[in-house]
């Protein structure tokens, strides 16, 4: 076959239309989607439509203090809730400030619709004042963008947004909307019918591909579940499915990063997370089975490690449904293009079908008993000094009982909270994976406390991250979302430090911060509350006063500095090259210095 | 994109490892089908050049005002992989719609037009005007040292007509890139 066709369109039977200005379809268009929560911060270009905002309350306005803080905050939004997040902010530097957000979105492929303001019209090329070209600058870090240009065009436009956002792979959309579009009157378009005819994402698998699939996994001796964030994109019932499927076949599962919360951390058959600061039995599972099922997960480099040694006696089945990712880096042996739900439920019936004997697995765990035996998380505990990793088993130990939901930002903090927080359930856990943007967690806490506003909601965080986007506790303040920031203090950029350790001789080149904020004044400043811990045996009393605390809170947990991070696999190595105890800085070889 | 058109890995063992430096690189026409709306070149331009794909050529035009179609026919080069790559990335684009390998489907026929002028005098001028014959290029102008010839076919073809006009006086050369269609009574 050489002509690849999407589908064809639905036929589209528009409401009847009403009159009102550009800046009112906005609102109705957004009220119509069903949006009760937004983030934004206005300006001149998109005054109209804050002025159709004012005095309704059927949409919450959180005013954040930075336009990066109001994507980031409609991203956590979005991942805790599984609807599409929400932004609004004005032309120029508004605009720009999104870009960073709106490419996290779209490397973690959350659905999200950002509204810009534009210079009127006629302005549009002159350079005029806090003019530029926002679908120039987004184009390639947005799923898909528009330019307004008629306001009678401008509901359809929202309702495809939010269409395009949430259908297939999900991204982020942009629209901008010139000044004087918001203005001018135009006739209001229901969303019943739209959608986009050349975007049709195909959900549904094909059969011959869930039958070789279901084959495979009734012959496998050492097969895998690798899972990945589509599953929790697709929604609560791949979760469930997923579960479904693993208890019909007794598979082990891994997640990447994103894909956490998935399947349940304290399931036996659970191997933690795999990749570069993954499990050593999730990484040797990975390298030894003979059978991988990629479960909306997309290979990427910081899970395959060393891609020529990547698994390689494995036959491979890849559920995505952005067809772009299956074979993109590794070849599989079974595509299935679907939404992972479709394909989980169609390989559970297929299975239960085939009506075969399922093979005997005894021999490949007692093998992953063996590499779980290496306890590969173990840390030598002090009672001077907070371990990191011991912070975060306590602040697990202290609230898994409740409602949680843990964001983060970037660093080894991060990696430290993937390691040793642990999730029953998709949703809980919000971090910047794909593009790994310090700042995320703060804000996106602030966007899951707004949508949750009961839930105990953490963001776990490195000192230097928690400095780009600190601002944004005066949000939280401002509109009651009790968030918790845990800072994980090493006074370090300490991911930066660990490769310093291990690539550069120990040369700390400006990783390590001379002045750093007292947290606790600054968390006064910003109208929280503020606690500061450096004894391991107060820090339960201390992380139960975060908790109990009302409204917002910044830990300052002074933490071990030197600690590393492991165990790791060095970049250009192999899973089954995994770095389990100390770094001697010989580790990595010359090719693998090049790598990021 | 439908997956039974990938072509899964086979044999007992499948570490088919993308390491591509084995595979040879193709060149590949392709017809990308999109809805006419504003930004659409920009994006499947902007695909290739932030991914790091080749352009040998692209030409686009709308072609069904009606439906607000533009068909953008690419040249482009790269391993089957990379090839692979570039349609279903072509596809994730929202508005494109159809993506056709003009290349290896039996109905594709490629085609390009190019504006070729050649001055000189005397024995070169009667020689480019005999190989212009044998090409069946048209001569759209002359002057007394001059001619612009216009020719069609297949790139391969007008590269060759070119090439023998070089020695001949060849000044400048202008190009459409290739387009393309299917043969036979269907549409795309
Ligand atoms: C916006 C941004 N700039 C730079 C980096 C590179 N980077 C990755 S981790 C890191 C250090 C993070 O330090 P901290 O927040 O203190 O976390 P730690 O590693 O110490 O836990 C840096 C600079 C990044 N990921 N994001
Ligand atoms: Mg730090």
């Amino acid at each position: 076959m050489t002509t690849r066709t999407k589908a064809k369109p639905a036929a589209s039977q528009p409401a009847a239309p009403r009159m009102m200005t550009g800046a009112q379809i906005v609102v109705e268009a957004l009220r119509e989607q069903g949006v009760s929560v937004m983030f934004g911060y206005p300006g001149g270009a998109v005054l109209p439509i804050y002025d159709a905002l004012y005095g309704q309350d059927a949409i919450r306005h959180i005013l954040v203090r930075h336009e990066q803080g109001a994507g980031h905050a409609a991203e956590g939004y979005a991942r805790s809730t599984g609807q599409c997040g929400v932004a609004l902010v004005t032309s120029g530097p508004g605009a720009t400030n999104m870009v960073t957000p709106i490419t996290d979105a779209l490397m973690d492929s959350i659905p999200m619709v950002v509204i810009t303001g534009q210079v009127p019209t006629h302005l549009i090329g002159t350079d005029a004042f806090q003019e530029c070209d926002t679908t120039g600058i987004t184009r390639s870090c947005a799923k898909h963008n528009y330019l307004v240009t008629d306001v009678n065009q401008l509901a359809r436009i929202m309702h495809e947004a939010f269409y395009v956002a949430t259908a297939g792979r999900p991204g982020p959309v942009v629209i901008d909307i010139p000044k004087d579009i918001q203005f001018a009157t135009g006739q209001y378009v229901g969303k019943a019918g739209i959608t986009k005819p050349t975007y049709v994402p195909q959900r549904t698998p094909k059969a011959e591909a869930i039958k070789a699939a279901a084959d495979l996994m009734t012959r496998a001796s050492r097969p895998i579940f690798y899972t990945g964030g589509g599953v929790i994109n697709s929604g609560p019932r791949a979760a469930e499915k997923l579960r479904e499927l693993q208890a019909l076949t007794g598979f082990p599962v891994t997640s990447t990063l994103m894909g956490l919360g998935a399947f349940p951390a304290s399931h036996p058959d659970w191997l933690g997370m795999l990749g570069m600061h993954g499990s050593f039995e999730a990484n040797n599972a990975m390298h030894d089975c003979d059978l991988m099922i990629c479960v909306g997960a997309r290979f990427d480099d910081r899970v395959t490690g060393r891609i020529d040694a990547f698994s390689p006696d494995s036959k491979k089945i890849h559920i995505d449904i952005d067809a772009s990712s299956i074979n993109k880096i590794v070849r599989v042996d079974v595509p299935v293009v679907a939404d992972c739900a479709e394909a989980l439920d169609a390989l559970i019936t297929e299975i239960k079908a085939l009506k075969r004997k399922m093979p005997d697995l005894t021999a490949w765990h007692s093998q992953i008993d063996g590499w779980r035996a290496r306890r590969c998380f173990a840390y030598k505990n002090s009672s001077d000094v907070i371990k990191p990793q011991y912070a975060v088993e306590r602040l697990y130990g202290l609230t898994k009982d409740r409602k949680t939901y843990i964001t983060t930002e970037v660093g080894q903090h991060q990696m430290w909270a993937a390691q040793f927080y642990h999730f029953e359930e998709p949703n809980r856990w919000m971090t910047s994976g794909g593009l790994g943007t310090m700042g995320y967690g703060l804000p996106a806490a602030v966007g899951v406390q707004a949508a949750h506003p009961d839930a105990l909601v953490i963001d776990i965080a490195g000192e230097a991250s928690i400095q780009m986007m600190m601002q944004e506790l005066s949000t939280a303040v401002q509109h009651k979302l009790p968030v918790k920031v845990f800072i994980l203090n090493n006074e370090w950029m300490g991911m930066v430090r660990q490769w310093q350790e291990l690539l550069h001789g120990e040369r700390y080149s400006h990783s390590y911060s001379e002045s750093l904020p007292d947290f606790v004044m600054l968390a006064k400043a910003l109208g929280g509350h503020g606690i500061r811990c450096d004894k391991p045996d107060e820090l339960d009393a201390k992380i139960q006063e975060m908790i109990d605390h009302p409204g917002p809170v910044l830990f300052d947990c002074r933490v071990e500095r030197a600690e590393n991070c492991l165990p790791m696999i060095p970049s250009g190595s192999a899973h089954n090259q995994m770095i389990l105890g100390e770094i001697t800085g010989n580790e990595i070889g010359e090719a693998g210095r090049k790598l990021v | 994109m439908s997956d039974a058109s990938m072509k899964p890995g086979a044999g007992p063992k499948s570490a088919y490892f993308l390491s591509h430096s084995d595979e040879a690189v193709e060149r590949r026409t392709l017809a990308v089908l999109v809805d006419n709306e504003p930004g659409v070149l920009a994006r499947v331009v902007g695909l290739f050049s932030g991914r790091g794909y080749n352009i040998d050529s692209l030409t686009v035009a709308e072609v069904d005002a009606s439906q607000h179609r533009s068909r953008i026919t690419i040249v482009t080069q790269g391993t089957p992989h990379i090839l692979e790559q570039i349609e279903a990335q072509l596809l994730r684009i929202v508005p494109v719609a159809e993506v056709i390998d003009i290349t290896n489907s039996k109905s594709g026929i490629e085609r390009e037009l190019a504006l070729v002028k050649v001055a000189g005098t005397g024995e070169k001028r009667v020689e480019a005007l005999r190989i212009a014959e044998i090409f069946r290029a048209r001569v759209i102008d002359t002057t007394n040292e001059s001619f612009i010839f216009e020719t069609t076919g297949a790139s391969e073809k007008l590269t060759q007509f070119i090439d023998l006009m070089r020695p001949l006086g060849l000044v400048e050369v202008s190009r459409t890139g290739v387009l393309s269609i299917q043969r036979g009574k269907e549409k795309g």
